[in-house]
C-alpha cells in the first residue's frame, strides 16, 4: 500500500530581508485509501505544504524528508514525482496558451503510464470522465485553462485526477471559489477517486463547507507552519463552531 | 476586437481601427511609394516605417552605402514541365506591374538590380508539382527582382527558400490571372549573419486566390513587407506567417493589404516564437479598405509567445475603413509568454520539462504548419522548431 510520509518539514521562501521560514517541523503519513483534510487559516503555511511536495521551485526545503514508498521524493523533479504516483491539484492552475486540452491530457497520461494509451479506449475514457463532471465536450478542443471560469479549472483538475490515477492526490483549496453546484461535482469526483480505494488523500481547504461532501478520515489543523491539531471527522465539528482563533492566538499546542 | 494579455515586460501591442475619410495608413510612410531611391530620404530610426528596425544591422541598404558584390547569391530554380523561366533585362514591362517600392531600401532593391527572374506559368495551366527556387547567400551584398506570374485560371505552388549568408535587398512581385491560384511559400532559414529586406507585391486578379506562407527563422535582421492590392472584384488573399525568433535576432513583418475593388476577401494569420536576450519580433498588419471596396471581408491576427525573458514583441494592426458596406472586419493581436508556472503546471502532470516546451511550441503553430500542405515543408518546420528549443535548453 502506497504510504506518504512527511517528517520534520522545514521550507523557505525568498523574501525581501532574507529567507522566511513558512514549515516549521510538519510531520505527516498519508496512506493510499485514507483521506486526509488540512485545514487552517489564510497564511498558515497550507499552500507551501501542497506546494514544497510537488516541487515548485520557488520554495526551500531546509530539513526533514517526504518519502513515497521509502522513496525520497525531494530529491526527484517535478515530473519524475508525478510519475512516481504524486498529484497537486492546483488552487491557481495555469493557462497554457497553443496546448488543447486533450493534448494536454493524452500527452501527461502517455508520460505518467510509460506509454501512449490505446487510442480508441482513450477516447472513451476522457469522454466518460468528463460526463460524469458534467463537462461539455467542446472543452477538449480549448487550450488548457485559457479563459476557463473558476468551476471549468477545478472540474480540469479534478479530471486529471480521475484520468491520472495517482497513489496521492493533494487538493490545494480545490473548493475555494466554486457556487455550490460546482463543488459538489467536484466533491463527487474526488469521492469517486476515493471509492477506486488506490489513492490517498489530502485535501487542504479553508472552509468546512466541502465537508460536508467529502468526509475525511482524519482532520488536521495547521496553524503557524505546523500541525497544531490532528483527529477525527468530529474535529471539522468543532473547527465550524469555533472557527480557528484558539490556533491563531498563541495558543498552538503541538 | 484588439486584445492584449499576459504582456512580457517591455513589449508592446496595439491596435487601431479608424474611419477616415483620408488613409493614415498611406500616409503614415514618410514618401509617397516610388521606383527611385532618391525620392526617399534616408532614415533616420525615428519614421513610422523605421521605428522598429536597428539601422545600424541593415549594412548600409537603407544609405546607400551597400554596394552590390558580384555573385553574392545563387538562385536555382527547378520548375515542372510548362513553367517558363527567364532571366530579363531592367525594361522588361512585367517589372513593377504588381507593386511600387514604399520604402528607401524597397526603392534601392529597384534602383540598383542589373537582370531579373520571371517565373511564368502560362494560361489554364495546372501544376501538379510545386515550383522550387532556392536563393543560397554565398557572402556579399545583392540587390535582386523576381516575378511570378501566372496566367488566367492558372494554378501553382511555388516554395523560395532562403539559405547561406548575404546581404539581401530585393522585390518580389505576384501576378495573378483572372481567376489564378498561387500559393508561395517564403522560408527564410539564413545563416545567423544574414541581412534580408524585401518587398513582397501580390497584385491579385478577378476572382483569383492568392495564399502566402512566411516561415522565418534565421538570419540577423529580416525585414519583409508582404503587400497586396487586387485587380478586380471577387480576389482572395491568405496571408499566413510562422516565425521562431532567437536570441539577437530582428525578425519584421509588416504586412499590408489594400482592400482596393469590392468584394475580396483577406486573411492575415501571423505566429511567433520568440527566445534569448534581445530577440526582437515585429507585425506591422495594415488593412485599408477603400471606399470602393463594397463587400469587403477581413480579419487579421498576431500571436506571439515569449519563452524567455529578454526577448521583446512589438504588434500593431491597423484597420481602416472607408466605407461601411462590408461583410467583416477584425484584428487581433496577443502576446503571451510560456514561464516558470506553465513549466512547473506541465512538470506536475508527469511531462518532462523539453517535453512541455516543445509541446506548447509545437501546439501554439499547429493550426498554421497545418495550412502549408506541403509534407516536406512542414516537417522540416517542425524539425526546425524542435532544433530551435533544444538549443535554448
Amino acid at each position: 500500500m502506497a504510504t506518504l510520509e512527511i517528517r520534520d518539514l522545514h521550507v523557505s521562501v525568498e523574501a525581501e530581508n532574507g529567507p522566511r521560514e513558512i514549515l516549521k517541523g510538519v510531520d505527516l503519513t498519508v496512506k493510499q485509501g485514507e483521506t486526509h483534510a488540512i485545514m487552517g487559516p489564510n497564511g498558515s503555511g497550507k499552500s507551501t505544504l501542497a506546494y514544497s511536495i510537488a516541487g515548485h521551485p520557488k520554495y526551500t526545503i531546509t530539513s526533514g524528508t517526504v518519502t513515497l514508498d521509502g522513496e525520497n521524493v525531494l530529491e526527484m523533479t517535478v515530473d519524475e514525482r508525478a510519475r512516481a504516483g504524486m498529484f497537486l491539484a492546483m488552487q491557481y492552475p495555469v493557462e497554457v496558451p497553443g496546448v488543447s486540452v486533450s493534448n494536454f491530457l493524452r500527452t501527461s497520461a502517455t508520460a505518467i503510464r510509460g506509454e501512449a494509451p490505446k487510442l480508441r479506449t482513450w477516447v472513451k475514457e476522457v469522454k466518460s470522465a468528463m460526463e460524469k463532471l458534467q463537462m461539455d465536450p467542446a472543452f477538449a478542443e480549448r487550450n488548457v485553462n485559457e479563459g476557463f471560469s473558476g468551476g471549468e479549472k477545478k472540474r480540469h483538475e479534478i479530471l486529471q485526477l480521475e484520468l491520472l490515477k495517482p497513489k496521492i492526490a493533494i487538493l490545494d483549496e480545490t473548493d475555494s471559489g466554486l457556487d455550490v453546484d460546482a463543488l459538489r461535482q467536484v466533491a463527487e469526483g474526488v469521492n469517486r477517486v476515493h471509492g477506486t480505494g488506490e489513492v490517498g488523500t489530502l485535501l487542504i481547504t479553508h472552509y468546512t463547507r466541502i465537508l460536508r461532501y467529502i468526509k475525511p478520515d482524519f482532520v488536521h489543523v495547521f496553524a503557524n507552519g505546523r500541525i497544531a491539531e490532528s483527529g477525527g471527522a468530529e474535529l471539522a465539528d468543532k473547527l465550524e463552531a469555533e472557527g480557528y482563533e484558539a490556533y491563531t492566538k498563541g495558543g498552538v499546542s503541538a | 476586437m484588439a486584445e492584449a494579455q499576459n504582456i512580457p515586460a517591455g513589449s508592446t501591442t496595439a491596435g487601431s481601427i479608424a474611419v477616415a475619410a483620408e488613409s493614415t495608413v498611406a500616409t503614415r510612410m514618410s514618401a509617397p511609394p516610388s521606383f527611385d531611391v532618391a525620392d526617399f530620404p534616408v532614415p533616420h530610426g525615428r519614421e513610422e516605417e523605421w521605428r522598429f528596425t536597428p539601422l545600424e544591422r541593415l549594412a548600409g541598404l537603407h544609405d546607400g552605402t551597400a554596394v552590390a558584390t558580384g555573385s553574392a547569391i545563387k538562385v536555382a530554380i527547378d520548375a515542372p514541365e510548362g513553367v517558363i523561366i527567364e532571366t530579363v533585362g531592367r525594361d522588361d514591362a512585367r517589372l513593377g506591374r504588381a507593386g511600387t517600392p514604399v520604402d528607401r531600401v524597397a526603392a534601392q532593391a529597384y534602383s540598383s538590380f542589373e537582370t531579373a527572374s520571371v517565373v511564368t506559368v502560362p494560361k489554364e495551366t495546372v501544376l501538379t508539382e510545386p515550383v522550387r527556387i532556392a536563393v543560397h547567400g554565398e557572402g556579399g551584398t545583392a540587390y535582386a527582382h523576381q516575378v511570378i506570374e501566372l496566367g488566367a485560371f492558372a494554378e501553382a505552388v511555388v516554395v523560395i527558400d532562403h539559405t547561406g549568408d548575404a546581404v539581401l535587398a530585393s522585390n518580389v512581385d505576384y501576378l495573378l490571372g483572372d481567376g489564378a491560384k498561387l500559393t508561395v511559400v517564403s522560408v527564410q532559414d539564413w545563416d545567423e549573419k544574414a541581412v534580408h529586406v524585401s518587398q513582397h507585391n501580390a497584385l491579385v486578379g478577378r476572382d483569383a486566390s492568392f495564399k502566402s506562407i512566411v516561415v522565418t527563422f534565421g538570419g540577423d535582421v529580416v525585414r519583409l513587407h508582404p503587400r497586396v492590392s487586387y485587380a478586380g472584384p471577387g480576389g482572395e488573399a491568405e496571408l499566413f506567417g510562422l516565425y521562431f525568433t532567437d536570441q539577437g535576432q530582428h525578425q519584421e513583418h509588416r504586412l499590408m493589404v489594400d482592400h482596393n475593388a469590392p468584394h475580396c476577401r483577406s486573411n492575415a494569420a501571423y505566429k511567433g516564437a520568440l527566445q534569448g536576450q534581445d530577440a526582437h519580433a515585429v507585425w506591422i498588419g495594415d488593412v485599408l479598405i477603400e471606399a470602393t471596396a463594397e463587400g469587403t471581408d477581413t480579419y487579421e491576427m498576431n500571436r506571439n509567445l515569449v519563452l524567455t525573458d529578454g526577448a521583446r514583441v512589438d504588434s500593431v494592426p491597423n484597420l481602416e475603413i472607408e466605407t461601411g458596406e462590408i461583410v467583416g472586419a477584425g484584428h487581433a493581436s496577443a502576446t503571451g509568454r510560456f514561464d516558470d508556472e506553465q513549466l512547473f503546471y506541465l512538470q506536475s502532470r508527469g511531462i518532462p520539462a523539453d517535453e512541455a516546451r516543445r509541446l506548447v511550441v509545437r501546439g501554439f503553430f499547429a493550426e498554421l504548419v497545418q495550412k502549408i500542405s506541403l509534407p516536406d515543408v512542414e516537417e522540416r518546420l517542425l524539425a526546425k522548431i524542435d532544433a530551435e528549443l533544444e538549443a535554448s535548453v
